[in-house]
């Protein structure tokens, strides 16, 4: 079973949908019982990066879900809190991967919010197994993370330069695109998800 | 390198997707969830659903046709037509909208705008404008389907939009909608030079050539049609091909 941790950032559904798509059994929770005996956690998480921070630490799951040991993905929002840090709403987050979030660079011509599909490159990830080299993935946010060495396993270019697409640490995994909305390449980075 | 973007859109009356013929009335072309998971297939980027049922049972049966695509469709999908407050919003949300847009209410309570942005993200917030050129060469804001006149002007309503938190722009030349013989093409660039959130062309395809062009000289994010994908005209297969051939960045 795959625990969704609802820590109230934001709309679950589409995450819901697509492993209802997929077939998979889940359980969206706050619950750190439930969380800690999933088979996969999925953190999904959409909005304001700090709020978002105040939210988890709320819920008092942030030590919970440090320890966890079985797959965990973090999804956009979900992927920034296990950063280091954010630089929007200038707060410190779970600290599992050494990348920061940073606010993209503005430049004439150059659209923020990054809103749309673009290409994953330099792919190196069991997450990635039968996806090729430059999918096209879909995006929607303002700050991105930076490269990690050795822990990033997807790149994207957007303004002034890379950034991380994906991150991967251990057990945990982390997407700054959303696979639920990703059409056919995302259902497969989140069935492969599944199977880790 | 980001993609543009190529949305079918589809209007929706009574849980069925409808587009006009001539002054004959509406004809139901397809069921909305099929018509968008076949786009979907096709290639398309996005889709846009607009509500244009008048009736509050009409609004009932369009919430859940939003859920229903929202379990099936795995690309953004965006809906709008009738949403003209907070509530409304949050409805659309809690059914699996990833976007709304807002065209009359935000022209009459802009603040609405800064409300659903602040609580759910610029990113869920489109604002709708649609717009005609007077005598004077100047856009004037219309609202309620193009029926009501407003004091506001197009390029000074769109700076608003994005100050106000709107995270995206649709802007509909109703001076070239329907008329299959190009886009606003310069009215596009003058956006593009200002605006910095990502705008949406619409109204007036009806070659590959137009759509090409309102990417390139109306440096537009994203173009929207109906009709010429609904009939065929254009399929989008082809036409993501041609653009790519061009040297335009299309997911392909």
């Amino acid at each position: 079973m795959i625990a969704i941790v609802d820590y109230k950032a934001g709309n679950l559904r589409s995450v819901e949908n697509a492993l209802q798509r997929l077939g998979a059994a889940y359980q969206v929770t706050s619950d750190p019982e439930v969380i800690t005996g999933a088979s996969h956690v999925i953190m999904p998480g959409v909005g304001e990066a700090s709020s978002a921070m105040e939210n988890l630490q709320a819920t008092g799951l942030v030590p919970v879900i440090k320890s966890l040991r079985q797959p965990v993905l973090g999804i956009c929002i979900g992927l920034q809190l296990m950063c280091s840090y954010s630089e929007e709403g200038s707060v410190p987050c779970l600290g599992i991967f050494d990348a920061a979030v940073r606010r993209f660079g503005s430049a004439p011509g150059v659209k923020i919010p990054h809103m749309g599909w673009n290409t994953i490159e330099g792919l190196e990830s069991p997450l990635f197994r039968n996806v090729p080299e430059g999918s096209f993935v879909y995006y929607v946010h303002s700050y991105r993370p930076d490269i990690a060495q050795g822990q990033t396993i997807a790149r994207t270019s957007y303004s002034e330069g890379v950034f991380s697409a994906a991150l991967h640490r251990d057990n945990f995994f982390g997407t700054q695109f959303h696979p639920e909305k990703s059409g056919e390449v995302g259902a497969r980075i989140i069935s492969n998800f599944i199977f880790l | 390198m980001l993609a543009k973007r190529i949305i079918p859109c589809l209007d929706v009356k009574n849980g069925q997707v409808v587009k006009g013929i001539n002054f004959l009335g509406l004809k139901e072309i397809g069921d909305p969830v099929e018509m968008g998971a076949e786009y979907s297939a096709q290639g398309a980027d996005e889709l846009v659903y607009l509500d244009i049922s008048a009736s509050s049972e009409g609004r009932k049966t369009f919430t859940d046709l939003v859920r229903r695509i929202s379990e099936r469709i795995d690309i953004p999908f965006t809906v709008g037509g009738g949403i003209s407050s907070f509530e409304d919003g949050a409805r659309l949300l809690d059914a699996g909208a990833d976007k709304i847009t807002i065209n009359s209410a935000a022209v009459q309570h802009p603040e609405l705008i800064g409300q659903i942005a602040s609580h759910y993200g610029s990113q869920f917030v489109v604002v709708a404008i649609d717009a005609r050129q007077t005598p004077d060469g100047k856009w004037q804001v219309m609202t309620h389907g193009g029926h009501r006149e407003t004091d506001r002007e197009l390029f000074s309503w769109a700076a608003e939009v994005q100050d106000r938190g709107a995270g995206e722009i649709l802007f509909t030349s109703m001076d070239h909608d329907g008329t299959k013989n190009g886009y606003a093409c310069q009215a596009y660039s003058e956006m593009a030079s200002y605006l910095t959130v990502p705008v949406i062309a619409s109204g007036g395809a009806g070659t590959v050539a137009h759509i090409e062009e309102v990417l390139r000289e109306g440096k537009a994010d994203a173009a929207l049609a109906a009709s010429i994908f609904h009939y065929g005209e254009i399929r989008i297969p082809e036409l993501k091909r041609k653009l790519r051939e061009d040297g335009i960045n299309v997911r392909i």
